[in-house]
């Protein structure tokens, strides 16, 4: 079967996409920006076709500790909310990395702290890639910057938590979510009736039982698990890393941007160049593992480094790290709900290569 | 008295009244003496072997006392967040509806932080059981007040008696989801005698062969004792489980299915 092309909006991308994938449940609640994933779901009613799981809980936290019990089934399992319902899903998620338990978390950004407001943000970087809830763990964290990726990373995000035994974020916003652009749909696949062994789905004759915890109260055996899991993201770090360079090559001055500030900053780069100005972009697509390795290797050939989010300035913690102060690096971001535009960030550029 | 050679007379296979359920693994239990947890456990693994359900059984451990249950019956086991037992099984069940799914929670767990997800899949009508160990405290932390500790009742977070004007009151959940749409078969029970070991085991039986139907939710509430944190001994605790645990909490059944009472 050929691709299928559509306009939808990048949540609508995401639940037509998850049907594709053949994925076996849904359990959300409803928050905008990010509602109409659950509404899609609703009505395409796929329980008729491939016989999907969509269900509408009481709250986050209940819809997260569904996806625990399907993910502990092996089932392929997802939940989708923005900000405050991710704040309530932490608990969740914890017990996720710490059981390692595949599954895909939607988070459709909004402003924030507390309840914000609807319009998108992604002040939500810190809790995404850094844990977010208790514990030493990590998300595998993806970042899409298009309503064509919001389709095609929830396979990807199955993917990469499947071969992890590890939670998957699509960390998005709500400006991805809400605009609608044209996408290109894999033909549908079906669900997988592949039952991996550490699943709980009924205790066989053939095998010991199946115990899906977090749980242990050895602290020689909790140090254990705890270094397993720093293996894990080491490999992670080694072998997931992704990232798309625009106009790196001859760049003097580098933007580092994800999602919507990355859409923007692709603008950007054609207005300074036009202006004589080298600028070129790197687009993380993993903020979790960070493309640390490819910026620290830049760091060598351009001047300053900037940090655009439309935050008060959380991913620029990583550039930091990750050029261990070869160069400068600046935070240019708006915050509130509030879109940088292409030529605020030229300004800024401006300001800090010719001085302001 | 017997002599040796005595004993090994009366030990032989004929002879046998009484074996560990197959059921139940070596390891050894977790609990206080006296506790009502070990023998309720029992009645489970002897329910799942009698109706040939291992291979069938997802259990859900809760966070308190029996947050080990996956270390003593032998069936896939889940361990929950703490009151969140009831969220996994929706999902398990609605994902694999020909599994006997159930969940094995404390009253602090199901009670107080769970209130939610218990109300919310009971009124669903989850075909799942939930079983409801209830024995007025918080066992696992050191006892201190659940919701459903008694008034007057004293406790580590409630040393002068649980004054109801400042602490609430107890909640009777059973009470409550009897009354929700989704439940088919809500009952309280106890294990604390013989007789009382023998209804608990029928209601368990019963409440598995209802899941079955797929006609909504199995609730099973077991008043219990918690003679460590009630700071008595065993004895001491059924007695005073009788005279005051079971006048707030009536043994029996609160919701029988209608084919049943019409019987």
């Amino acid at each position: 079967m050929e691709k299928e092309l559509r306009l939808m909006k990048g949540n609508e991308a995401v639940a037509e996409a998850a049907i594709r994938a053949g994925t076996d449940g849904y359990f959300g609640y409803p928050i905008t920006p990010q509602s109409e994933i659950l509404e899609y779901l609703m009505e395409a009613n796929p329980a008729k076709t491939t016989g999907m799981v969509v269900l509408q809980a009481e709250s986050e936290v209940a819809a997260i500790n569904m996806v625990y019990g399907g993910a502990a089934c092996g089932k392929k399992v997802m939940t989708s909310s923005s900000s405050p319902g991710i704040s309530l899903k932490q608990e969740g998620i914890t017990y996720i990395a710490g059981a390692e338990l595949p599954c895909l978390i939607v988070n459709v950004v909004r402003g924030g702290p507390g309840l914000g407001t609807i319009q998108p943000a992604q002040s939500d970087y810190f809790q995404a890639t850094k844990g977010g809830g208790h514990g030493d763990y990590h998300l595998i964290v993806l970042a899409p910057a298009s309503v064509q990726e919001m389709a095609d990373f929830v396979d990807l995000s199955f993917e990469l938590a499947f071969k992890y035994r590890n939670p998957v974020m699509m960390l998005s916003d709500g400006a991805i979510g809400q605009m609608m652009e044209k996408v290109w749909l894999s033909p549908p696949k079906e669900r997988s009736k592949t039952v991996p062994e550490w699943a709980t789905t009924g205790k066989p004759p053939t095998r010991e039982r199946n115990i899906i915890t977090s749980l242990d109260l050895d602290p020689n055996g909790q140090e254990r698990f705890n270094q397993k899991l720093i293996d894990k993201y080491n490999e992670i770090r080694e072998k997931e890393v992704r990232y798309e360079e625009f106009q790196c090559e001859d760049a003097e001055y580098l933007l580092v941007a994800y999602g919507t500030s990355a859409r923007v900053c692709q603008k950007s780069v054609q207005l300074a160049r036009a202006q004589g100005m080298k600028i070129g972009l790197l687009r993380p697509i993993t903020l979790f593992p960070f493309p640390s390795k490819r910026l620290n290797a830049l760091a060598d050939k351009v001047k300053i480094m900037f940090s655009v989010e439309m935050s008060a300035g959380q991913m620029i913690e990583d550039v930091l790290l990750s050029v261990n102060g070869k160069v400068p690096v600046y935070h240019f971001g708006r915050m509130g709900g509030i879109v940088t535009t292409p030529e605020e960030v030229v300004v800024f550029l401006k300001s800090k290569i010719i001085g302001g | 008295m017997a002599e040796a050679t005595g004993i090994k007379e009366i030990i032989k296979p004929e002879n046998l009244v009484y074996k560990r359920t197959r059921i139940m693994t070596d390891n050894v239990l977790s609990y206080c003496p006296g506790c009502g947890h070990g023998t309720t456990h029992r009645i489970l693994a002897e329910i799942i072997d009698e109706e040939g359900l291992q291979s069938e059984a997802i259990g859900i451990s809760p966070v308190g006392c029996s947050v080990l249950l996956y270390n003593f019956l032998d069936i896939d086991w889940q361990e929950a967040a703490h009151g969140r037992a009831p969220a996994l099984a929706t999902a398990i069940k609605r994902l694999m509806p020909e599994k006997f799914v159930f969940t094995y929670q404390g009253d602090g767990d199901l009670a107080a932080i769970g209130t939610s997800e218990t109300i919310h899949a009971c009124n669903r009508g989850e075909n799942i059981l939930i079983i409801f160990i209830n024995n007025g405290i918080y066992g696992m932390t050191g006892g201190q007040m659940a919701p459903t500790t008694l008034p007057g009742m004293k406790t580590s977070t409630s040393p002068y008696g649980r004054d109801v004007k400042v602490m609430g009151n107890p909640l009777k959940m059973t009470d409550i989801v009897a009354t929700l749409p989704g439940t088919y078969y809500v009952t309280r029970q106890s294990v604390h005698t013989p007789a009382n070991v023998k209804k608990t085991k029928k209601a368990m039986r019963k409440a598995v062969h209802y899941q079955k139907l797929n006609k909504g939710t199995c609730f099973i509430e077991i008043v219990s004792n918690c003679p460590s944190n009630w700071k008595m001994t065993p004895v001491q605790s059924i007695k005073w489980m009788e005279e005051n645990m079971f006048p707030f909490y009536p043994l029996g059944d609160l919701k029988i299915p209608e084919e049943q009472s019409a019987q």
